[in-house]
């Protein structure tokens, strides 16, 4: 690597990682640094392991090769740290829950075994909620929500877990403008207090105006780094160009290989 | 060994019947993930069955099949109304309705056997299946049943297929895939009536599952799967009379089902290309192809230092550059002499024509591979090692045409490629830092 | 001396209570396959512990089941993540083949083992009161009955404790592993207490049964409330109801008592499926037919009063109103009575006109419709197909909606087709 890396003051470094479903290679030799109090969007075509990498990094899904550290620890010790936003579609939203409940989700870690999460977490809780601008939907079920409000619940989660890094698998996706707009003044204040934020997002035409640091990525990392010098052409090219099929060809043939079906 | 008497003629001939129908519909039911949904039938089936004899006081085996088939289907309605209807889940709707129908048939079945004259009026071998008491009659309504689903099969079986590989193709040729959807539910429906006798309620579903699925190991080709799959069924069907007539204790049932099973786990086992004894084998020769080709690259490597004659190379250098014990670097020197890749003598060797050739071929793809990867800057030099070792064994030429053109569209000198590194290439152990 | 009888119903409503609290979290988490597998598979354990103990001892009973439990569990994962095969055909082959097996076995040692085919089937809850507990020379009561009563506690105490846990690891397990609960570790924990559950209602309640008493209680609760701890409570009461009205109802018909109990819930499913104020199918069916009735009365009031625009004095005839499907029709029919009712229409023979009250409303009503249509306009949908979405959201737009519109178009006083707006009155 070009520079050392002071781990401790890192939010997230992967070193050389290796992600494989079912035996087949999604992610090759991820080696990333992210700095603190960037909001960080991560972009690729579909299947590009956008969302592998945060899954991996936060340990749902086994890597083959290659570690994380989050401020030079590992997922486990800095668990507290880490805010996550799942994908909506993870989610069963017939699940019988409110949307105060759902933020109340995120304290569980604070409340430890066998106990009810106290005053201060449900204050806590109704704070986040505030800050979206769902207060007003606290008691309200969450198969009666919109698209928008429940990407909102999600986010007010996260808040409630009171964390310096956060993790966001599409936020945007299938949400409408208000919300969309809402969410990103959210993250825009977040950074202004030096939280550091990965967000998964597919929409060329927003990223430069919504993030500071890029990370494009096609089954591996093609560019990473602040977004007016990785957003170029080029760059861009080498993530959506149709080139790459032989680099998935390859991956597939591993996969065969693995099995013993080839 | 059983009587060989018209009796077991007709129990055995019924059996295998049944087997083999349920091994066809069960291709179709488990390539469509419905295989389930034949449970549910079956035990929906119970509370018509018992109704039917309640109502005509008759035991002939039509007027039962009657009342199953009703009350089956009316229960595959209804978890499809669950499901549409209500917020709740495929999986409890199936439950809620298998197991609650399945109790009003028990509810019914005890009734009948306290008030009913004689012994238990015979409507219990529904629930496991008894075999031995098919009678010339019931093996009428069966074969004519039988021969129905099968002829249906053979004459829908290309738009059979179209439903379950490509729907968007049976419609663009007039065939609404709703109405072939039906047309095999009902035949499902057929299928699971007639082996209820044989099998039982509880499990006439595991002759449309197991089958099949053992089927698959055997093949890829969708008709292929369908004979096979009937050869299996029948022979299960076959077995489990055969067994339980020496064992008039056992419902036949469990027993054509635990047949069916070990005739999965050996075609698991046995099956040529997809079956595990098979797959073992490929990936342990993979495994040995590997290790053979690093051999070769390593001397070619070791050997393009010295452009005129073969080197004499120590099997101990070879040792040190593959980061391999000794040991299994002599094995596999040993398996070359035999390939006539390399010529041994004492404790070192020499490459022949045939080695180079094949070394120089691995070496290209593997450079190849190396180039492109940092060409593409997709990796940093230090990693492009270990994608490289990993690779370069399963490039087909295919791959590898590919990538020259693709290289030599960016004026690449192909031939020339030279290795990046200053030193030569190791091999580094896939999971390891660096 | 406390009747035979009420040994039974206690038992049976210890079994459908607990069966029916812990089913709730597998209906959630999409389970209830699993836990028809496991019921049927630990036949063949239950079996085998029965023929090497000699005795109808609970602990090896459970213990045979839990051996069986964890065989299912290993065989599926194996079948499907390393034979390939596809998960609901490998659960099927494993349960199934267990199931046989255990048959197989009960009715090959039939003389050893005091099960039959029957027993397995529907159980032997009639025994109860027979089968009693002695310690010393002092009776405690029926065997049963302890047994069950200890693990319907243990299950109340386990959700109780658990209940967060539980509560997330069911809605989303990766935020519950992001926030530290193991996820895995609560599954097995579940998936333990069903099978000691399923073991003990084993005798009572029979095999295949004892799904039914699992789901069917949980699925009913989950269409009559929102909130999960009323789910968890009705869902315990639906399987208690059960066991008591299963027992009376078997005497009544003569038949299984375990039947009669998987009948009962069943019953009180259907009654459910139907009577369930939000979630049941009455309910939407009623919900859809009023708004239907609503959008027709507006309708009505709609054609008056752009008739009154025309000329002054605006009147329909009532055999107009009626066209279109059987359907349309009733609702029409319905809609032009209550609107008569309500004084927002005159009734003149055969024909119609607008009261006052009637007249402000449909004002209203013309003047939302027009707003929606300018403000389609201005976003360019071509004029038209203004009418459509106009028509469709006219009825559902109160006064602080129209007036958020009218802030969204100034100074606008006609539609996109020249015809005045309205103003507020």
């Amino acid at each position: 690597m070009p520079h050392a890396i002071d781990d401790a003051i890192t939010p997230i470094h992967i070193h050389d990682m290796t992600v494989a479903y079912h035996k087949k290679p999604v992610l090759w030799d991820v080696d990333l640094a992210v700095p603190e109090g960037k909001l960080v969007g991560i972009v690729g075509p579909n299947g590009a392991g956008k969302s592998t990498m945060i899954k991996a990094i936060m340990d749902l899904v086994p890597k083959a090769s290659g570690w994380v550290r989050i401020y030079g620890r590992s997922f486990a010790q800095m668990r507290q740290s880490i805010g996550y936003v799942p994908q909506r579609e993870s989610v069963d939203w017939d699940f019988p829950i409110r949307a105060l409940d759902v933020v109340l989700m995120g304290r569980y870690g604070h409340v430890g075994w066998l106990r009810r999460p106290g005053k201060i977490d449900r204050e806590i809780a109704e704070s986040a909620l505030e800050k979206v601008g769902m207060a007003d939907y606290r008691d309200r079920q969450i198969n009666q929500l919109s698209g928008g409000q429940q990407q909102r619940v999600f986010l007010a989660r996260a808040l409630a877990q009171d964390a310096r890094i956060y993790l966001m698998d599409e936020p945007f996706s299938g949400v409408d403008a208000a919300t969309e707009r809402a969410i990103i003044e959210i993250l825009m204040e977040l950074r202004s207090r030096d939280k550091t934020m990965l967000v998964v997002h597919h929409d060329l035409q927003t990223v430069s105006q919504y993030f500071d640091w890029l990370v494009l990525i096609n089954m591996r990392v093609v560019a990473a780094g602040d977004t007016a010098t990785v957003f170029t052409e080029e760059n861009l090219n080498k993530t959506y160009g149709g080139r790459l099929t032989v680099l998935s060809d390859a991956a597939q043939a591993v996969a065969d290989h693995q099995r013993g079906v080839s | 060994m059983p009587v060989w008497d018209i009796t077991f003629q007709f129990v055995l001939l019924g059996s295998v019947l049944i087997g083999c129908t349920s091994g066809v519909l069960g291709t179709f039911a488990v390539l469509r993930k419905r295989s389930l949904l034949g449970d549910a039938l079956a035990h929906a089936a119970l509370p018509g069955v018992a109704l039917a004899f309640m109502l005509t006081q008759s035991k002939a085996l039509p007027v039962l099949l009657a009342g199953a088939t009703m009350s089956g289907v009316v229960g595959v309605l209804l978890i499809q109304v669950i499901v549409n209807q209500t917020r709740i889940k495929a999986d409890a709707a199936l439950g809620i309705v298998l197991s609650v129908f399945f109790g009003g048939g028990i509810v019914l079945l005890t009734h009948i056997q306290q008030s009913a004259v004689g012994n238990q009026s015979g409507l219990d071998k529904f629930l496991f299946g008894q075999a031995a008491s098919i009678v010339a009659s019931d093996l009428y309504a069966m074969s004519v049943m039988v021969v129905v689903v099968l002829v249906l099969v053979g004459l829908f079986f290309k738009e059979f297929s179209a439903l379950i590989f490509d729907p968007g193709f049976l419609e663009s040729i007039g065939f609404a895939p709703r109405w072939v959807d039906l047309l095999l539910m009902s035949l499902i429906v057929l299928t699971v009536m007639v082996g209820l006798q044989a099998v039982g309620v509880i499990l006439v579903a595991a002759m449309l599952i197991t089958p099949a699925v053992s089927a698959r190991f055997w093949t890829n080709h969708l008709l292929k799967m369908v004979f096979i799959s009937a050869l299996i069924g029948g022979l299960s069907g076959a077995t489990g009379a055969w067994i339980s007539a020496l064992a008039p204790r056992i419902p036949t049932g469990p027993v054509m089902v635990l047949v069916a099973t070990g005739i999965f786990v050996i075609s698991a086992f046995l099956a040529p290309q997809r079956g595990l004894i098979a797959r073992w084998r490929r990936l342990r020769a993979n495994h040995w192809r590997e290790n053979t080709q690093h051999f070769l690259r390593a001397c070619v490597e070791l050997q393009e230092q010295v452009r005129q004659e073969m080197k004499e190379i120590a099997l101990t250098e070879l040792a040190q550059v593959m980061y391999e014990p000794l040991y299994r670097v002599r094995r596999l020197a040993k398996y070359l002499v035999k390939n006539r890749q390399i010529e041994i003598s004492g404790d070192t060797i020499q490459l022949t024509e045939k080695g180079y050739r094949d070394g120089v071929f691995v070496l290209k793809s593997h450079r190849l591979w190396e180039y492109y990867l940092v060409y593409r800057s997709i990796l940093e030099e230090d990693h492009v090692d270990r994608s490289a070792d990993e690779v370069e064994h399963i490039l087909t030429p295919e791959i590898i045409e590919r990538l020259e053109s693709i290289l030599v569209e960016e004026h690449i000198d192909v031939e020339n490629v030279s290795s990046i590194h200053a030193t030569e290439s190791g091999f580094r152990k896939a999971g390891q830092d660096g | 001396m406390v009747d035979g009888s009420f040994w039974i119903i206690l038992t049976g409503a210890f079994a459908g209570g607990a069966c029916g609290l812990l089913g709730v979290f597998l209906v959630l988490r999409k389970m209830s396959l699993l836990g028809d597998a496991l019921s049927h598979a630990v036949l063949p354990g239950i079996v085998i512990a029965f023929l090497l103990s000699g005795s109808r001892d609970i602990i090896p009973m459970f213990v045979g089941a839990a051996v069986f439990g964890v065989i299912t569990t290993l065989l599926v994962e194996t079948f499907h993540r390393h034979w390939y095969v596809q998960e609901d055909a490998a659960i099927g082959i494993v349960f199934t083949s267990l199931f046989a097996l255990g048959v197989v076995l009960i009715s090959a040692f039939a003389g050893q083992v005091d099960l039959d085919q029957e027993c397995v089937l529907y159980g032997e809850i009639a025994y109860t009161p027979w089968d009693r507990i002695y310690v010393g020379e002092v009776d405690w009561g029926p065997r049963p009955v302890w047994i069950l009563g200890t693990v319907f506690v243990l299950d109340v105490l386990f959700v109780t404790l658990f209940y967060k846990e539980l509560k997330i690891t069911s809605f989303d397990p990766n935020i519950a592993i992001a926030v530290g609960i193991p996820a895995t570790l609560m599954h097995y924990l579940l998936m333990g207490s069903v099978s000691l559950t399923t073991v003990a209602a084993f005798e009572s309640v029979g095999a295949i049964l004892v799904v039914a008493m699992l789901i069917v209680p949980g699925a009913a609760a989950y269409l009559w409330s929102d909130r999960l701890p009323v789910i968890l409570v009705l869902a315990t009461a639906f399987g208690i109801f059960s066991a008591i009205a299963g027992y009376y109802l078997a005497g009544l018909w003569n038949s299984s008592i375990a039947g009669a109990m998987v009948l009962v819930v069943g019953g009180i499913f259907g009654v459910s499926l139907i009577f369930a104020p939000q979630y049941g199918l009455l309910g939407r069916v009623i919900r859809q037919g009023r708004l239907g009735i609503r959008v027709a009365q507006d309708h009505i009031l709609l054609r008056l009063v752009r008739e009154s625009e025309a000329k002054e004095d605006a009147r329909v005839y009532i055999a107009d109103l009626l066209e279109g499907s059987f359907g349309a029709r009733m609702r029409s029919r319905v809609a032009v009575w209550l609107l008569g009712r309500g004084g927002l229409v005159v009734w003149q023979e055969e024909q119609l006109t607008l009261a006052e009250a009637g007249f402000g409303k449909a004002t209203d009503l013309l003047r939302s419709h027009r707003l929606w249509e300018t403000y389609f306009s201005q976003l360019g949908v071509p004029e038209d197909h203004l009418h459509h979405p106009a028509d469709a959201l006219e009825h559902f737009t109160d006064e602080s909606l129209q007036q958020e519109l009218n802030a969204e178009l100034p100074d606008v006083d006609t539609d996109p087709q020249g015809k005045q707006i309205p103003k507020n009155t």
